[in-house]
């Protein structure tokens, strides 16, 4: 299902905090129905880029374009219609505590359609079955494993049958069989249900299964120092940081 | 959407069919289907440009209501290949809801008999933890080195002396009160002076312990089950245990030694402030300070205010006890620190009013 229709554009994006900008000049798009990696060494800035594609933080200067409309700049009822056109996942989960898993998926559908209790009942069952949580529906997220609160908080990303779903280091913490399932799970529901991942990651098994295409970021660089498909970026040796990063290459200078 | 009745009805969808227009497209065509005369139901898919599965699961509605109404074959056609298995994922949803995926519902009866045994439990959890507590305290009486000094010392200034104003200033203020709503009728038959008597035994025996109680109650109870709720939450309950460090001795044991120091002299404040506040409206009825003074210390005597700082102590040591054993018996979740800090102040609170009770009658057969 994968289109050259652009989903998001990000135009000449200055990011920081306190009018500080981390990244200066940041440009690239995302094309509807990949899967698209955002990697590189902590403090780079990715959580940063992250935060200002998902609106949790202004950008200094520039946009951020998701499916046609400006992010940055829109206001009140536009706004919230831009950001119902994206899920997003915590790294840490963030499903409420004191409800049910199927609550959880059940209150942005409550909050945004007006379909009947059954139908939003339904809907969110099958967000579960599709992350394979439908037996856990009525448990507290305090009573799921890690890997399961993932899934879950996925699930709950994609309540609103989102055309982007962002995903913050999805398999942090989780055991490698686990996260190979995450992994299959994301490249499953990019392929059937055409959705566009964004996913902030540095899990390198992760990145080379699931990844179409993949911008590395760099903190002296300030800003993205590779872009391509996993086998480019393997076997790029133009920019020693990217081949160390790729190939695990300790950096002792 | 749109309805041809000939031999066969048709529903032909149309643009979106997503959770927005969900709704619309909802009553509309339950409408059309009840309308729906003969045996046969074809769903034209032909013009749809999205459907999502907000959108396959109202289609699987729409099937299942239309086989209630005897509509025996439905057809779905012109439907896009990406979206069949949209389709087929919701019909499975809606196979599952027939077998019953719903958790077992509780009566009325097994819903009081479940939250009594649950109230058993925490009783049980209580008095052991307060055992603990009293067994660990006792140990660390006979070792007095082994208290960890610097904490105690540092719990006792945040908790007792930084609420040392709130205390003054509640205890001034029902003092004064007291006295002025005393005084007025006592005027009238000349013995206003006998307020200073009130107030001075009001204070020492009754209000200046259990005004403290209530606001430390409030204040530094809340407080220790906070901590040590947010403490459990984190596992670093679970980090000292490992330690082989004793966590009762480790946290508690320094918040109940402040506590038993502290809530006697913040009862000694209130008991002076108190009677300060009296001390107002005497004076402003025109009686010398030094009336009220010989008036209280001829009335109350030491009797009176060693009750008074008994029960303190014995305060103290319930509300520092209290708000640790809710915090240590929080569970997990956002909530779960909120619910035991407000189970501690209500704990609190019930025993505060408790305790005094017992010590009012204990007083009484004992002649103090």
């Amino acid at each position: 299902m994968k289109q050259d229709k652009t989903a998001i554009k990000v135009e000449n994006l200055y990011a920081g905090y306190n009018n500080e900008p981390i990244m200066e000049n940041i440009n690239f798009e995302v094309f509807q129905g990949e899967v698209f990696v955002i990697i590189g060494g902590s403090g780079c800035g990715k959580s940063t880029l992250l935060k200002n594609m998902i609106g949790l933080l202004p950008p200094i200067s520039g946009r951020i374009i998701i499916q046609g409309k400006d992010l940055s700049g829109s206001e009140g009822e536009e706004r919230a219609e831009i950001l119902q056109k994206i899920g997003v996942a915590f790294q840490s989960s963030a499903l409420f505590g004191s409800m049910t898993i199927i609550e959880n998926i059940k209150l942005p559908l409550k909050e945004f359609t007006d379909l009947s209790d059954l139908l939003i009942n339904d809907i969110a069952m099958l967000k579960l079955q599709l992350v394979g949580l439908e037996q856990s529906a009525n448990l507290m997220p305090g009573e799921l494993s890690g890997g399961m609160q993932k899934r879950a908080a996925l699930a709950r990303a994609m309540a609103l049958d989102p055309a982007t779903v962002f995903l913050d280091e999805p398999s942090a913490g989780l055991d490698p069989v686990t996260s190979a399932e995450l992994d299959h799970l994301i490249t499953g529901l990019a392929s059937t249900l055409g959705i566009t991942f964004v996913i902030v990651t540095h899990e390198l098994a992760s990145i080379e299964t699931i990844s179409d295409r993949i911008i590395m970021l760099e903190k002296s660089a300030k800003g993205i120092i590779a872009e391509g498909t996993p086998d480019q970026l393997k076997t790029d040796r133009t920019d020693p940081s990217v081949y160390n990063f790729f190939n695990r290459i300790p950096d002792y200078g | 959407m749109a309805l041809n009745q000939d031999s066969k009805t048709v529903i032909s969808f149309t643009d979106r069919l997503d959770a927005k227009t969900g709704s619309l497209v909802w009553k509309e065509a339950v409408r059309k289907i009840s309308l729906c005369k003969s045996g046969n139901l074809i769903l034209d898919f032909d013009k749809v440009e999205y459907l999502d599965s907000a959108g396959a699961m109202l289609v699987c509605h729409l099937k299942k209501d239309a086989r209630q109404k005897g509509v025996d074959n439905i057809s779905v056609i012109n439907l896009k290949p990406g979206y069949s298995s949209l389709l087929d994922l919701a019909e499975s949803i809606n196979q599952k809801r027939k077998t019953g995926n719903t958790p077992e519902r509780l009566s009325f009866i097994e819903k009081k008999g479940e939250e009594a045994a649950q109230f058993l439990k925490e009783t049980k959890e209580f008095i052991t933890y307060t055992g603990e507590i009293f067994w660990a305290l006792i140990q660390s009486i006979l070792h007095p080195f082994s208290i960890r000094w610097s904490d105690t010392l540092l719990i006792a200034e945040r908790s007792g002396v930084d609420a040392l104003p709130i205390v003054i200033l509640i205890s001034f203020i029902v003092g004064l009160v007291m006295a002025f709503q005393a005084a007025m009728p006592m005027k009238m038959f000349g013995t206003e002076i006998y307020v200073a008597n009130l107030i001075g035994i009001a204070m020492v025996r009754e209000l200046g312990p259990l005004m403290t109680a209530i606001v430390l109650a409030g204040r530094s109870s809340s407080a220790f089950a906070a901590e040590i709720g947010t403490m459990r939450i984190n596992e670093e309950i679970d980090a000292l245990t490992i330690m082989g460090i004793d966590p009762v001795k480790f946290l508690i044991v320094p918040r109940v030694i402040a506590a038993v120091f502290f809530t006697p002299l913040l009862t000694i404040f209130s008991n002076l402030v108190g009677m300060a506040g009296g001390a107002v409206v005497i004076i402003s009825m025109g009686y010398p300070v030094i009336a009220y003074y010989n008036q209280i210390v001829s009335f109350v005597k030491w009797n009176d205010f060693t009750g008074g700082m008994i029960k303190c102590l014995v305060f103290g040591l319930l509300i520092a006890a209290t708000g640790c054993i809710r915090g240590y018996q929080t569970k997990s979740g956002p909530s779960a620190v909120g619910i035991s800090t407000t189970r501690a102040v209500v704990t609190c609170i019930i025993l505060i009013a408790v305790f005094d009770g017992l010590f009012s009658i204990t007083y009484y057969y004992l002649g103090i």
